[in-house]
């Protein structure tokens, strides 16, 4: 710093930045992203964030294992993926650089924090030299910044400990970005003081990084620009900035109040869906009763009784916890009450990549449990889309009196997007009556209730909660008796039975597919959950290209559109891609006999638009 | 229920299906106290649930008549807690057996007893898997021989009541097919605690463990080897009151009245907080060959779950107001285009 007095630096106009933040999981980076992301979201840029950690909650400082970075794309125009590869990379520390590099575009920006290239922190990081002058940054625009040292220096004068000082810096680096994209000041100087409320020394640590971040940008001479994104076109309306955890919470929770419902959740943690247990406990002043159970077996049978005793009943967790779960979803099929299980989907088998996504529970979700036990599936396409298709998983569970699938994932769980939010009173009345009177009469005349007589158009048994007088039934898992409900191990009955619980779940109302894009294209992507991100904007940029190019996408998984064979006909080529080895394709295949391709990969990494792209462009060349 | 016109009897609480178990079982004499208790409670059918996992006993909830679910093996506990969540004005009623309650679903049995969930747990225990067809269970005899150990199971067995102190059960008892008056006085007392009670009850299986307990609960064998437990009286048996029981050294013993001072005879108190000598005296017979009580071991109080859970939404409620969807979509900041 030569010079105090503000410069006046060029400001230039940009259409988007991707800017990744990166350093030691005690770095506060996931901080730092959310608040960057707060400020733009404010300023009217259409965003989509992706955060990354590792599933150590401490790793040891300094090391690979323990690099958490946070990706988050801004731009003026509307946008569906958080970018495939960050523009401008923050690193924090030697571990965050070499884990993080190999994404960053050629010539892209480092701002890099030099007071962590310790001799130590190289070392650990598993450089032979210090890569900030042995030419590991040749190709790209690198910007060293001591910020530890500025960091301290700043926040000297409140009488903070050096120690914890240290601790500030990521304010410091959020400050010098805010400078860079010249965000306001202000939200963040609210945000620090709402966040650390009742500690005034960090309040003020904070509040003076910062600013020595943004100071440090307008005066120190070495950058030559600072930027500016406008706003992006998007609907007018009030806006939120949500993650899919949070917004699936929401919807479930809105689904009771649609319902006119009391709702229960039995879950066990597990990552990346604990999430969504935490939200719904803060959420008792709606009626949710939350239930942590002793184990994910549990947590499935709790929401079964809650479920038989009325209420709207969910269980959430991932793919080792569904494994866990298929025999109580059996005996959930069998009694045909309504209740939603939300697996959100992270690497596998087994332990696998907990805190990666995947989309490789889709047949496990159509076929994980014994016998012939057909369950719909609906699945989330964006982080806001939670909402609804939560609301949708519990308006086909109570209508058809089923257990339904959701599926989200853990990109979907924890990236962020803005979100018009609903009004509320506009959303669905689910609803449903449950039975208080007779439904049949004996042989005497008398009236008695038949447990397993069906609604003639959905298929749907009635739902009569203990309490009702008169209606005293029991039900279980031994196959019953069409109507009456006992116990019948006759080979008629169970066929029968078997039949009309498929041909249930096969009826069930599904709205029909819509053709995005090209309708005249010879060319489809076919896409399930939170891919559609990237196939939306690869068929955007494959039409931009000169392709003609459609997509269809996917919600319920099961039943399918009845139009969708129909619809997929018409089309030459059929691309799928999904991040599993290909079970979509397998599904559709089966049920349609059309020649849909797959596209696979399985890296941990959710697809990106360029690598959707190539696999379209290759498809399109054969 | 005051209104006489109103009053069930036995043959109300039974539903028309036929019971499947085999000729002889001790499962009926269980459900005949059953139905014959139910209509001196305080308690509606429709406000009675039986709910049950899978074996031999898990069957009883078919044949009351009130609410019932036939669930899967292990999990009744599971299910039983989620209904008693949602519905905490129910009376419910789990029902199992000693492989169902002990062995696949154990975890669900001390969660639900240590969470104190307002539940009447009845296991049924024959010292057999009798649905399967005579494999050994978690309370059968080290070196039992059965079909899945022919040279003697190697297993160690569970002591019941000790896993429900062990796990701080509010309510411990145990009782035997063979008295149907004790078994409903045991039941009755059950129903009477508000949180989770469990019931041991011994229970003859005549097809695959045919006398297991007859060592104690066979008329003759009863005054050398059943010691009945009464609250705040000295603990004595014997066909004259000539045996006793004292605490020596940190264990539970069986004395004769003339050896001991009658003074050092162990009075028992089922309210006692500290599980410690309820435990002693599970520990009292190593098999169901010498001196073993029956009755209440413990009866405590302690908050009940659902209750608690209920409480957490009236406070969340006050402290919030009530939920408004609107409002909590805006609790993260807005911003308008």
């Amino acid at each position: 710093m030569t010079d105090t007095a503000p410069r006046e630096l060029p400001l230039q106009e940009l259409d988007e930045v991707i800017i990744r933040f990166a350093g030691d999981s005690g770095d506060g980076m996931q901080l730092t992203g959310d608040q960057f992301t707060s400020i733009s979201a404010a300023l009217g840029n259409d965003l989509a964030t992706l955060p990354e950690f590792p599933a150590e909650i401490r790793a040891p400082q300094g090391t690979l294992a323990g690099v958490s970075a946070f990706q988050v794309r801004i731009s003026d125009f509307a946008i569906t993926t958080p970018g495939d590869a960050p523009t401008v990379l923050v690193v924090m520390n030697p571990a965050a650089l070499k884990a993080q590099l190999h994404n960053l575009v050629q010539g892209g920006a480092i701002i890099v924090n030099t007071d962590a290239f310790t001799e130590r922190n190289i070392e650990k990081a598993g450089y032979k030299s210090n890569p900030l002058d042995d030419g590991t940054l040749d190709n790209y625009r690198n910007y060293p910044v001591p910020m530890g040292q500025i960091t301290r220096d700043a926040v000297a004068e409140h009488g903070v400990k050096p120690r914890d000082a240290e601790r500030s810096k990521n304010f410091f680096a959020l400050g010098l970005i805010s400078w860079m994209y010249t965000r306001p000041v202000e939200p963040t100087m609210e945000f620090i003081n709402t966040k650390f409320r009742g500690k005034e020394l960090v309040i003020k640590a904070n509040e003076a990084a910062f600013k020595a971040g943004y100071n440090f940008g307008e005066t120190a001479e070495i950058f030559e620009a600072h930027y500016e994104i406008k706003p992006a076109p998007l609907a007018s309306g009030e806006y939120t900035n949500v993650n899919g955890n949070t917004a699936l919470a929401w919807g479930l929770v809105a689904a009771g109040v649609l319902a006119r419902l009391p709702t229960f959740l039995g879950s066990y943690p597990i990552t990346p869906a604990s999430d969504i247990l935490h939200e719904l406990s803060t959420m008792k002043n709606f009626g949710v009763r939350t239930f942590q159970a002793e184990d994910e077996i549990a947590a499935a049978a709790s929401a079964v009784g809650a479920a038989f005793g009325g209420a709207l009943a969910f269980t959430t967790t991932s793919g080792p916890g569904l494994a866990l779960k298929g025999e109580t979803l059996g005996l959930a099929v069998s009694l045909e009450l309504p209740m939603v299980i939300v697996d959100v989907q992270r690497g596998g088998p087994s332990t696998g990549l907990p805190t990666k996504p995947e989309q490789a529970d889709l047949l496990m979700a159509m076929y994980g449990r014994h016998s012939e036990s057909p369950m719909p599936i609906v699945a989330a396409k964006s982080p806001s889309h939670c909402f609804d298709a939560a609301i949708e998983a519990c308006r086909i569970a109570l209508k058809y009196r089923t257990p339904v699938m959701l599926l989200s994932d853990n990109s979907l769980a924890n990236s962020s997007e803005p979100w018009l939010l609903p009004d509320v009173d506009s959303l669905p009345d689910i609803g449903v009556d449950f039975q208080t009177e007779f439904n049949g009469t004996n042989e005497d005349g008398d009236g008695i209730y038949l447990p397993y007589l069906r609604d003639e158009e959905t298929l749907a048994r009635p739902w009569a909660i203990p309490g009702t007088p008169g209606l005293m039934h029991r039900v279980g898992g031994i196959e019953k008796e069409d109507g009456s409900g006992n116990i019948s191990y006759d080979p008629e009955n169970h066929q029968k039975m078997v039949n009309v619980r498929q041909a249930k779940v096969d009826g069930i109302d599904v709205p029909d597919v819509e053709v995005m894009g090209d309708q005249d294209a010879d060319f489809c992507f076919l896409s399930w959950g939170s891919t559609w991100g990237a196939v939306d904007a690869a068929t955007a940029r494959l039409q931009k290209a000169g392709h003609k190019v459609a997509y269809v996408h996917l919600v319920h998984l099961n039943p399918f559109p009845s139009n969708l064979g129909e619809v997929l006909g018409k089309f030459k080529k059929v691309l799928c891609p999904e991040m599993n080895a290909g079970q979509l394709d397998k599904l559709v295949r089966a049920k349609y006999l059309i020649d849909v391709q797959g596209a696979h990969k399985m890296n941990g990494v959710p697809y990106t638009t360029a690598e959707i792209e190539a696999a379209a462009l290759e498809t399109l060349r054969v | 229920m005051t209104d006489t016109s109103t009053r069930t009897g036995p043959a109300d609480w039974a539903t028309d299906q036929e019971v499947r178990w085999c000729p002889g079982c001790g499962d009926y004499s269980i459900l005949t106290a059953m139905r014959m208790l139910m209509p001196e409670l305080d308690v509606d059918r429709e406000k009675t649930v039986f709910v049950s996992g899978i074996g031999c006993a898990a069957r009883f909830p078919y044949y009351m008549n009130t609410y019932g679910m036939h669930g899967i093996h292990g999990r009744a506990p599971a299910i039983a807690s989620g209904l008693a969540m949602a519905r905490p004005d129910l009376d419910i009623w789990v029902i199992g057996g000693d492989g169902d309650m002990l062995s696949i679903g154990g975890n669900h049995l001390i969660h639900a007893l240590r969470r104190n969930v307002n539940l009447k747990v009845l296991m049924f225990n024959n010292m057999i898997y009798g649905l399967t067809k005579g494999q050994f269970s978690p309370t059968s005899e080290t070196g039992k021989v059965t079909k899945s150990s022919p040279m003697g199971s190697l297993d160690h067995p569970f002591n019941p009541i000790s896993i429900a102190l062990g796990a701080e059960a509010t309510f411990v008892a145990r009782t035997h097919d063979m008295d149907r008056k004790h078994m409903m006085e045991t039941f009755r007392r059950a129903h009477e605690h508000k949180g989770a009670s469990f019931v041991e009850v011994f229970q003859n299986c005549n097809v695959f463990n045919d006398g297991a307990w007859e060592g104690i609960t066979k008329k003759q064998n009863r005054d050398a080897n059943l010691i009945q437990l009464h609250h705040g009286q000295p603990i004595k048996f014997g066909a004259e009151g000539e045996f006793g029981v004292i605490i020596d050294n940190g264990s539970a013993k069986v004395v004769s009245v003339s050896d001991v001072a009658e003074s050092s005879l162990l009075v028992h108190d089922e309210n006692k907080e500290d599980p410690s000598t309820a435990f002693m005296l599970s520990r009292l017979a190593r098999g169901p060959f010498e001196p073993t009580p029956v009755g209440i071991f413990r009866a405590v109080e302690r908050t009940e779950y659902a209750a608690s859970a209920t409480q957490q939404l009236a406070v969340a409620q006050d402290q919030k107001g009530p939920g408004d969807l609107a409002a909590i979509l805006r609790s993260r900041g807005t911003w308008t285009v």
